[in-house]
């Protein structure tokens, strides 16, 4: 097919053959993924529309950790863009036999795939496949590194309701140490020049982050009336030996967005959540089905930023 | 009557505080006299430009076999330390099952005799099936030829165990070498805990860690009056607790990896499993301060922690990954690179710590050049350039993050106990 006029503006611009993360990619690069996200959702009835860009290639969804949103989102924008999808399951796979993780991925490439989309428990796995394989390759996640569609699609919600990020001040808050959501929102909202704040208790938010430009608190309150926008991260109790604060109940009271903290705020401050969220935790149910909530506006822009990236680095990969 | 004189060489004895151009005689197996002249009656080894050294030894080799013949075996093991120099290596138990019965102590002896490459010195477990709960039989295993005791990457954690351990081992004037690892806070950990940990979400191994259980340790140690060896330490945490027991004439020493000098833990962005060790590969501030601790001789000794992993087991992810890479023929070039030619150590401060000082450490007539010592003898070319090739190491597994790296300095000729078993001819 050629390509639809709409995306005429955008062909040739992304040399790139994988997404592994936002921290290498240029600001450039990022506002180009962006907007070509933005040109399908304005151009495709929501991304509703079929087209037929990738009739005849092939995505696999390599997932080794359960997901359900992203795992339909992206499954969804291969099959919008007109590419075969194939889903793997690691429990059903060779490597509940024993057989090493390259050697899966390599036996899936030599059916002829054209993409692999990568979610693992370990950072740098879609790195490590990158480097070894034939595909393209995009990161849907490394354990608490990098989650870049996740990071672009919460920019592209904040760029939808604020406009340009310059000057935005945008507070991650929760538990920092393990969300690959934080790392890609981290580097890709500095680049697009937004001051980000890191917010949670002392044993979940590390001071080394200051070392990046990036602000450090503890104190929900004292950083509330200058946010422009609050991404409520989710407590990964699962990744944790030990628990890094006394109780649930004791963090919700310190770091959980409810309506007395939004009396406070900003009266126009947007509140996201990149889910699961657990309510009454990070946040409380009528704040996350309030007015001020674009979460499931992120879900559906999931979708434009997974077509994008994967139109892209088909784009590239040719190139 | 053998005679070979090493003709011309750079002859570095740390023992006799020896460093000048000179002759060694080597006769019937054994050091015979320094300073001779040729005659014709001697076989004649051109020295010139080398370094000539008493057989370097490596306190810290994981030996796989038995148990783990695909990651190497005490055969291939020999060659691979007789490439890097190394005359003798001390085996330390990575096997299963592990050595904590004289039957195992014996047939690692006689492996290595089959072998006929270097000297292999057991070193037997601390601990009953290295569980780290009842003492294991030193007594026997010390008469089965075990020079020292240490359950390997598995600290002691239990302390009543250690104390025991120093206590009971007194008795047969041995160390027991022992990994400083509070495991409680590195558990589950892949690097470095620092900046660039908290970039790339890798689970972190903290300083900390180290530094505790090198105080309790130590503390154990002083109490006791034992031989305390601390196996691989790479904190400055750690080198200053060391520093200041060795002012107090605590008995103990200890030891630091060859690897710990090339790479900071940044190396650790490419996210490759040949780099995921332990220790972990440190910030530029833990190098420093333990480049100070070699030079002061708080680190008595540099070993190669060389811990040999088949191709298999290192691709996979990285958390999942075993920790380690091989070590034994690129410690001498990583040193002599990092160490030597970036002007931190002199030679004869490096073959103390790679020779001499070993020796000393696990209490073998080794380590020196003095006549009537057994004829171990490393010739090294310092100014040698050559490449990284894992694929041509001896050792059976390549496990290495330094393919492609060019080094200066390495060994260029082996000779253990007169006999010269390996010659660098360029592969």
């Amino acid at each position: 097919m050629e390509t639809p006029g709409f995306l005429e503006p955008f062909v040739g611009r992304w040399t790139k053959r994988h997404l592994l993360d936002l921290e290498s990619l240029t600001s450039d690069e990022i506002t180009l993924l962006l907007d070509v996200a933005q040109a399908f959702k304005e151009s495709t009835q929501d991304c509703r529309q079929k087209l037929p860009l990738l009739t005849g290639r092939t995505s696999v969804n390599l997932f080794f950790e359960d997901s359900t949103r992203t795992r339909i989102s992206f499954s969804l924008a291969a099959r919008r863009l007109g590419s075969d999808v194939i889903e793997f399951s690691a429990s059903s796979s060779s490597l509940s036999k024993g057989e090493t993780l390259l050697d899966t991925a390599k036996t899936i490439q030599s059916m002829c795939i054209d993409t692999l989309v990568c979610r693992h428990k370990a950072p740098g796995t879609a790195q490590m496949l990158s480097e070894n394989m034939d595909v393209s390759v995009i990161n849907a996640g490394d354990g608490p590194h990098e989650h870049p569609t996740q990071g672009l699609l919460d920019i592209l919600t904040i760029r939808q309701h604020r406009g340009d990020l310059r000057g935005k001040t945008v507070a991650l808050v929760g538990d920092i140490a393990h969300s690959r959501t934080a790392r890609s929102n981290i580097w890709g909202l500095q680049k697009l020049g937004a001051h980000v704040i890191v917010c949670g208790p002392s044993t979940l938010v590390s001071r080394r982050w200051e070392e990046y430009g990036v602000e450090v608190s503890y104190d929900l309150d004292a950083i509330l009336p200058r946010c422009d926008v609050l991404n409520l991260l989710r407590i990964q109790f699962e990744r944790q030996y030990t628990r890094p604060f006394p109780s649930v109940r004791e963090y919700a009271l310190l770091y959980a967005m409810d309506q007395n903290r939004m009396q406070r705020a900003k009266s126009d401050i947007l509140i996201m959540a990149p889910g699961p969220i657990n309510r009454g935790v990070e946040i409380t149910p009528e704040v996350a089905d309030g007015e001020h909530s674009v979460i499931l506006h992120q879900v559906n822009n999931g979708l434009a930023v997974r077509m994008a990236a994967m139109w892209l680095v088909s784009a590239g990969r040719a190139n | 009557m053998l005679k070979t004189l090493i003709q011309n060489g750079r002859v570095i004895d740390p023992s006799q505080e020896i460093d000048r151009v000179t002759n060694l005689l080597i006769e019937e197996g054994r050091i015979a006299a320094i300073d001779v002249e040729p005659t014709d009656e001697m076989k004649v080894i051109d020295a010139t430009g080398k370094l000539v050294v008493p057989g370097l030894i490596d306190l810290h080799v994981q030996i796989r076999e038995p148990g783990f013949e695909e990651d190497e075996t005490i055969e291939s093991a020999g060659c691979a330390a007789l490439a890097g120099g190394f005359t003798s290596i001390a085996a330390i138990s990575e096997t299963n099952p592990p050595v904590d019965s004289a039957a195992a102590v014996t047939y690692l002896g006689r492996q290595a005799s089959e072998a006929d490459h270097c000297n292999v010195f057991p070193v037997a477990c601390v601990s009953s099936g290295r569980q780290g709960e009842e003492m294991a039989e030193i007594g026997i295993l010390h008469n089965a030829g075990a020079i020292a005791f240490s359950d390997g990457q598995r600290p002691v954690s239990n302390p009543e165990l250690l104390r025991r351990a120093l206590e009971y081992t007194l008795m047969f004037d041995r160390p027991v070498l022992n990994r400083p690892e509070m495991v409680e806070l590195s558990r589950d950990g892949v690097m470095h805990d620092g900046s660039v940990s908290t970039v790339l979400g890798l689970a972190p191994m903290p300083a900390e860690a180290e530094d505790v259980m090198a105080a309790r340790d130590i503390r154990i140690c002083e109490a006791t009056g034992g031989k305390l060896h601390l196996l691989a330490i790479s904190c400055s945490g750690t080198v200053d607790i060391l520093r200041r027991a060795k002012d107090r004439d605590v008995s103990v020493t200890a030891s630091i990896c060859a690897y710990q000098f090339a790479l900071t833990d940044a190396a650790m962005r490419g996210f490759h499993t040949s780099l995921k060790l332990n220790p972990p590969l440190r910030s530029r501030d833990h190098i420093d301060a333990c480049i100070a601790g070699l030079k002061d001789g708080t680190i008595d000794v540099i070993a190669s922690g060389h811990a040999p992993r088949s191709s298999e087991k290192k691709m996979c992810a990285i958390t999942e990954a075993p920790f380690g890479m091989v070590g034994l023929e690129t410690a001498l070039g990583l040193v002599s690179t990092h160490l030597v030619h970036a002007g931190h150590l002199d030679w004869l401060t490096v073959i103390r710590a790679m020779s001499t000082n070993v020796a000393t450490v696990l209490g073998v007539e080794k380590g020196t050049l003095k006549p009537g010592a057994d004829a171990d003898v490393t010739l090294i070319d310092p100014e040698a350039k050559w490449t990284v090739d894992p694929s041509t190491f001896r050792s059976k597994s390549f496990n290495s993050p330094f393919g492609g790296v060019e080094l200066t300095g390495r060994a260029v000729e082996t000779i253990v106990g007169g006999v010269t078993k390996f010659r660098y001819d360029g592969n």
